[in-house]
C-alpha cells in the first residue's frame, strides 16, 4: 500500500479532481441553466436550451453528490465541521437543487405557461445560486472561517452567515459564476444554432470578459490585502490526523508563499488567464467544442490557483488557527484512504467512458425542428 | 453541554426527510425492474403495446425519479450539517459506502437514465434494453452501498476506536462489507421496493379495467406487476425474517422492544400477538400468546434463550459502570497521551465507552454521576415499547395482506377473467398507500429502536449532533418542511394527471384521451414566454 503521505497528497489531488470534474460537467448545465431565461426567449427556444443539457443533467449532477461523499471518506473533519459551521450557506445550495431535479422533469410536462416560466425561473436559481454559493465560501475559506475545535474534537463555529458576504467573498463569487456562466455559454454555442446561439455567443463574451477581470482582481487582493496562513511547528505528514498537535499563524503574504517556492505552480494561474483568453477568442468564431474545452482548462485553472495557494491548508481558522484543518491532519485513517483510492482508480475509468458514450449517443445541434418532432417525450 | 431540544429537533429533521425521501425510493428501485421486464417482452416479441408500456410506465417512474433525486441530496450532507460529530466519529467507515455509491451507483443509474427518456431513436433496440437494465442496477446498487451504510450504524463491525484521532477507525473493509446486518437489511428493503412499484402498476391498471379504458394495455401491465409481486412480497417476509434474525444477534434491545419481552423466558419464547404493553410495571397487558414461535423466528432455535428488557437492563448497568472508566481513561489519555495506566484501563473497559459517554446527557464529568443519573442512562438504553410493539405488528401485518393481494391477483390471471372481478380491482386500487405505510413503519422500527444510539452501542446519538444554535434548526425543519410541500404537491398532481391521462399521453394515437398530434407539435408563432 502506498504511503500515508503520498495518499495524503494523492486525495488532495482527486478532492480537486472531483470539483473540477463538478465544475465541467455540472457546471456546464448550470452555465446553461442560469443562461435559460435569457438566450431562450419563446417557449419553443427555452425547451430548445434546456434539451441540450436534459439526457445528462443528472449524471452531472453525481459529481455533485460523490464530491460531498468523498470528502465525508477522506476529509471527515472537513465534511463536519465546513457544512455544519456554513449551514445556512449549504441549505440555501441544497434547497437551490432541489428546483433542478424537478425543474427539468416537470417543466414541460404541463403546457400552461405560467407553470413553464415559473420553472424556468426555478431552474435559474438552481443554476445560478450554487455556483455562487460555492463562489463565496472558497472567498471565505481563502481568509479563514470562526471556527474552533475543542478537546474532544467537537467543531464549533463562532461566525454568521451574514459575516460570510464579506467584499472578497462577494468577489469569489463572482469569479465563480463568471466562470460557471462563460462555460455553459461556450456549451450552448456548441450545441445550438440560430439566434440562440448568437445570444449564447454574447453571453459567453461578456462572461469570459467578467472572469478574466474578476479574477485578476481576486489575484491583486490576494496580493495585497488577504492574509494567509503559515504552519510553525508540529505537522506530521505521516502522523496520526490530529488538528491540534500544530501550531500555525496567520500571515499576511503567506497564499503566494507557494509560487516563491515551486514558480513551476505559477503555471496554474497563468493557465487560467490563458485558456479564458483562448476561450473568448473561439466562441467570438463560434467554435463552441473547442471553447467548452477551453473554459473547463480555465476552470481547471481558477480552483486550482485557490488549491495551490493555500496548500496544505484546506481550512484554516480565523479564531483559532491552531485548530485549522490541512492535508496532513484532517483525513480519514492510512486504510480508508487507501481502500478509497483504489475505489477511485478503478471507478472513475468507467464513469468517464460511458459518459462519454452518453454524450455521444445525443450529439448534434438541438434543433427546433428536434423539439417539435419530440413534443411529447423531451423536457 | 448539549442542549435536548437540538438533539430532538435535529432528530425530527433527520427523520422528516429521510421518511421523506423514502416515499419516492422503493417506487424506484421496484418500477425499474417492472420496466425492464415490460422492454424484455418488447424487445423478444416486437409487439409495440409493451413498448408504450416500458414509455407510460417511464413517464410516472421519471416523476417520481426527479423527486428522488431531489431529496436526495439533502441526505448526503446532512450528516455534515446537523451531525458533525457523528460526521468527524465515524466518517472513516461511514464515509466509505457513501463516496462509493457515489462512484458505483448514482453515475450508473443518473447517466443511464437520460439515455433511457432521450435515447429511444438513437439506440437499438437491444442498446436501449441494455441501457434500462443499467439504470435498475444502478439503482439497486444504490441501496445495497447505503444499507451498507445503514447496516453498519446498527450493527457497527470491522471498526476500532482510536484514542489519539478521538474516532472509530476502519479496521476490516470486508467485514464491513458484508455484514450479515447489512446484507439482510439490503435483500428486504429491495424487496419492499419491488413490491411497492408492483403495487403501483397494479392499482393504476386496476382504475383502467373499472373504467374499461385501455383494457388490453392494463390487462398485461396487471399480469406483470401480478408476477413479480407474488415473488417480492414472498420475499419480503421470508427476508424479513432473516433480518429479524440478525437483529436477535445484533440488537437484543431493538428486539425485546418490538416483542415486549419484559423477562427473559424459557426457551423456546412464544410469541405475543396481541399485547398492551405497561411500560410503567414493565408487563404486558391483556397479552395473546402463541407458543414457541417468536424463539424459532428469533434464534431459529428450541433452546436458545431471548432475553428480556430487564435482564438487558442489568447488564447494561454493568456497562455503563465500566464506561465510565472507559470515559475517565479516555479523558486522562488526551491530557496526557504518555499516560500508561490510563492506556490499560481504556483497553479493558473499551467495549464498554459508548455506556460511559451515554451520561454525558446527565452530567459533563462522568466521574460526578449520581445513581439517579445512571439509572436514568441504564432506563435509555431500551427504547420505548409500545411504538416499537405496534408499529412492528402493523408492519408485518400490512406485509402479509398484500402478500394475500398478489396471491389472489396472481390467482386469478392464471385462472382468467380477472379484468372482471370488481372486487379484486378495488382491492388493489384501495391497497395503493399500503407499501408505503409498511415501509415507512419498518424504517421507524429500524431508527427509533436503534435509540438512543446512532452508531449501536458506540455513540450516543445525543452526542452526534452539530453544535448549532435551536433558532437555525427551527428554521431549517421549516424551510424543509415548506420546499418538501410545495414539491408533493406538483408531484402529486402531475402523478395524478398522467395517471389519469392514461397511456394516450404518449400521442401515439393508439390509445384512449388522446389529445392527437402523434407526438409531434404544431409550429406555434414564436412568441415572447409571459413571465
Amino acid at each position: 500500500m502506498l504511503d500515508y503521505e503520498t495518499l495524503r497528497i494523492i486525495w488532495w489531488l482527486l478532492v480537486g479532481v472531483l470539483l473540477i470534474g463538478f465544475a465541467i460537467m455540472d457546471g456546464h448545465d448550470m452555465g446553461v441553466g442560469t443562461l435559460l431565461p435569457f438566450t431562450g426567449r419563446t417557449d419553443l427556444e427555452r425547451r430548445v436550451v434546456i434539451n441540450t443539457v436534459a439526457p445528462h443533467w443528472d449524471g452531472n449532477q453525481v459529481w455533485f453528490i460523490t464530491a460531498g461523499g468523498a470528502l465525508f471518506a477522506a476529509w471527515p473533519l472537513v465534511y463536519a465541521a465546513a457544512f455544519s459551521g456554513l449551514y445556512w450557506a449549504l441549505l440555501a445550495v441544497l434547497w437551490a437543487l432541489f428546483l433542478r431535479p424537478t425543474g427539468f422533469d416537470f417543466r414541460s410536462k404541463l403546457e400552461n405557461p405560467r407553470w413553464r416560466a415559473g420553472w424556468d425561473w426555478g431552474l435559474f436559481v438552481g443554476s445560478a445560486v450554487p455556483p455562487l454559493i460555492f463562489g463565496v465560501a472558497f472567498g471565505n475559506l481563502l481568509q479563514g472561517l470562526p471556527f474552533h475545535f475543542d478537546a474532544n474534537l467537537v467543531p464549533h463555529y463562532t461566525g454568521s452567515f451574514w459575516q460570510l458576504l464579506n467584499p472578497f467573498a462577494l468577489l469569489a463569487g463572482v469569479v465563480s459564476v463568471a466562470m460557471i456562466t462563460f462555460h455553459g455559454a461556450n456549451y450552448l454555442v456548441f450545441r445550438t444554432e440560430g439566434d440562440i446561439q448568437h445570444r449564447a455567443r454574447k453571453a459567453a463574451l461578456l462572461f469570459g470578459a467578467l472572469l478574466l477581470a474578476s479574477f485578476a482582481l481576486a489575484g491583486v487582493w490576494v496580493a495585497g490585502g488577504i492574509g494567509g496562513y503559515v504552519i510553525t511547528a508540529g505537522a506530521d505528514p505521516g502522523g496520526l490526523s490530529n488538528p491540534l498537535a500544530k501550531e500555525v499563524v496567520a500571515e499576511r503574504g503567506a497564499w503566494l508563499a507557494n509560487y516563491a517556492r515551486h514558480p513551476w505552480t505559477m503555471l496554474v494561474p497563468a493557465a487560467a488567464f490563458a485558456a479564458t483568453l483562448a476561450g473568448l477568442w473561439l466562441a467570438a468564431r463560434r467554435k463552441g467544442f473547442a471553447a467548452t474545452v477551453a473554459s473547463s482548462v480555465a476552470m481547471t485553472g481558477v480552483i486550482g490557483t485557490a488549491g495551490v495557494s493555500m496548500f496544505p491548508f484546506v481550512m484554516p481558522s480565523s479564531t483559532s488557527p491552531n485548530s485549522s484543518l490541512t492535508v496532513w491532519d484532517a483525513t480519514s485513517s492510512h486504510l480508508t484512504l487507501g481502500i478509497m483510492f483504489w475505489a477511485v482508480v478503478i471507478f472513475m475509468p468507467l464513469i468517464i467512458f460511458y459518459t462519454r458514450w452518453a454524450y455521444r449517443v445525443m450529439a448534434g445541434k438541438v434543433t427546433v425542428a428536434y423539439i417539435q418532432q419530440n413534443a411529447r417525450s423531451v423536457y | 453541554m448539549i442542549s435536548e431540544q437540538l438533539v430532538d429537533l435535529s432528530r425530527l429533521q433527520f427523520a422528516a426527510t429521510a421518511m421523506y425521501h423514502f416515499l419516492f425510493v422503493p417506487l424506484t428501485l421496484g418500477m425499474v425492474w417492472l420496466l425492464v421486464i415490460m422492454e424484455s417482452v418488447y424487445v423478444m416479441t416486437g409487439k409495440v403495446i409493451y413498448k408504450d408500456m416500458t414509455k407510460f410506465w417511464g413517464k410516472l417512474f421519471g416523476i417520481n425519479f426527479a423527486m428522488g433525486v431531489a431529496t436526495g441530496i439533502t441526505l448526503e450532507f446532512q450528516f455534515g450539517t446537523n451531525w458533525a460529530y457523528y460526521s468527524h466519529y465515524v466518517g472513516d467507515i461511514f464515509g466509505v459506502p457513501l463516496a462509493v455509491e457515489g462512484l458505483m451507483a448514482f453515475f450508473l443509474e443518473s447517466t443511464f437514465i437520460g439515455l433511457f427518456f432521450f435515447g429511444w431513436d438513437r439506440l437499438s433496440k437491444v442498446q436501449h434494453l441494455m441501457v434500462t437494465i443499467l439504470l435498475a442496477v444502478g439503482s439497486n446498487l444504490s441501496a445495497l452501498w447505503i444499507l451498507i451504510a445503514n447496516g453498519w450504524m446498527q450493527d457497527p463491525v470491522g471498526a476500532t476506536f482510536n484514542y489519539e484521532t478521538m474516532r472509530m477507525e476502519l479496521a476490516d473493509f470486508w467485514s464491513v462489507m458484508f455484514n450479515p446486518t447489512a446484507q439482510a437489511k439490503f435483500v428486504h428493503t429491495v424487496s419492499a421496493g419491488y413490491v411497492t412499484g408492483s403495487v403501483f402498476v397494479l392499482a393504476i391498471s386496476s382504475w383502467y379495467l373499472l373504467k374499461r379504458r385501455n383494457v388490453e394495455f392494463a390487462k398485461r401491465s396487471f399480469r406483470i406487476a401480478a408476477a413479480f409481486g407474488l415473488a417480492s412480497a414472498a420475499s419480503v417476509i421470508v427476508l424479513g425474517d432473516e433480518s429479524g434474525y440478525t437483529v436477535t444477534e445484533s440488537q437484543q434491545t431493538k428486539l425485546a422492544a418490538m416483542e415486549a419481552v419484559w423477562e427473559t423466558e424459557p426457551a423456546p419464547a412464544g410469541f405475543t400477538l396481541f399485547a398492551i404493553p405497561n411500560e410503567r410495571e414493565m408487563r404486558n397487558d391483556y397479552a395473546i400468546h402463541i407458543p414457541y414461535v417468536m424463539g424459532l423466528i428469533g434464534t431459529r432455535s428450541l433452546s436458545k434463550e431471548i432475553p428480556g428488557i430487564a435482564e438487558i437492563k442489568e447488564n447494561n448497568r454493568h456497562r455503563v459502570l465500566s464506561g465510565i472508566d472507559a470515559v475517565v481513561a479516555l479523558e486522562a489519555l488526551r491530557a496526557d497521551p504518555a499516560d500508561a495506566a490510563a492506556r490499560a484501563a481504556l483497553d479493558r473497559h473499551l467495549p464498554d465507552l459508548g455506556f460511559g459517554l451515554l451520561l454525558k446527557k446527565y452530567v459533563a464529568d462522568v466521574r460526578e454521576a449520581t445513581p439517579q443519573m445512571i439509572d436514568r442512562a441504564v432506563a435509555d438504553t431500551i427504547p420505548r415499547v409500545t411504538p416499537m410493539f405496534w408499529a412492528f405488528r402493523l408492519m408485518v401485518g400490512l406485509g402479509f395482506a398484500l402478500f394475500a393481494l398478489f396471491a389472489a391477483a396472481s390467482y386469478y390471471t392464471l385462472k382468467g377473467g380477472f379484468e372482471h372481478r370488481r372486487w379484486l380491482l378495488w382491492w388493489a386500487l384501495l391497497f395503493l398507500p399500503v407499501p408505503w405505510l409498511a415501509a415507512e413503519l419498518g424504517w421507524f422500527v429500524a431508527e427509533y429502536g436503534r435509540q438512543p444510539w446512532t452508531i449501536f452501542g458506540v455513540l450516543p446519538t445525543h452526542l452526534s449532533v452539530s453544535s448549532l444554535e435551536v433558532g437555525s434548526l427551527y428554521g431549517s425543519l421549516a424551510g424543509f418542511v415548506g420546499f418538501y410541500t410545495l414539491l408533493a404537491v406538483a408531484d402529486v398532481y402531475l402523478m395524478t394527471r398522467f395517471a389519469r391521462q392514461g397511456p394516450g399521453s404518449l400521442g401515439t394515437g393508439r390509445y384512449d384521451r388522446d389529445p392527437g398530434g402523434g407526438g409531434t407539435m404544431q409550429p406555434a408563432p414564436a412568441q415572447p414566454v409571459r413571465e
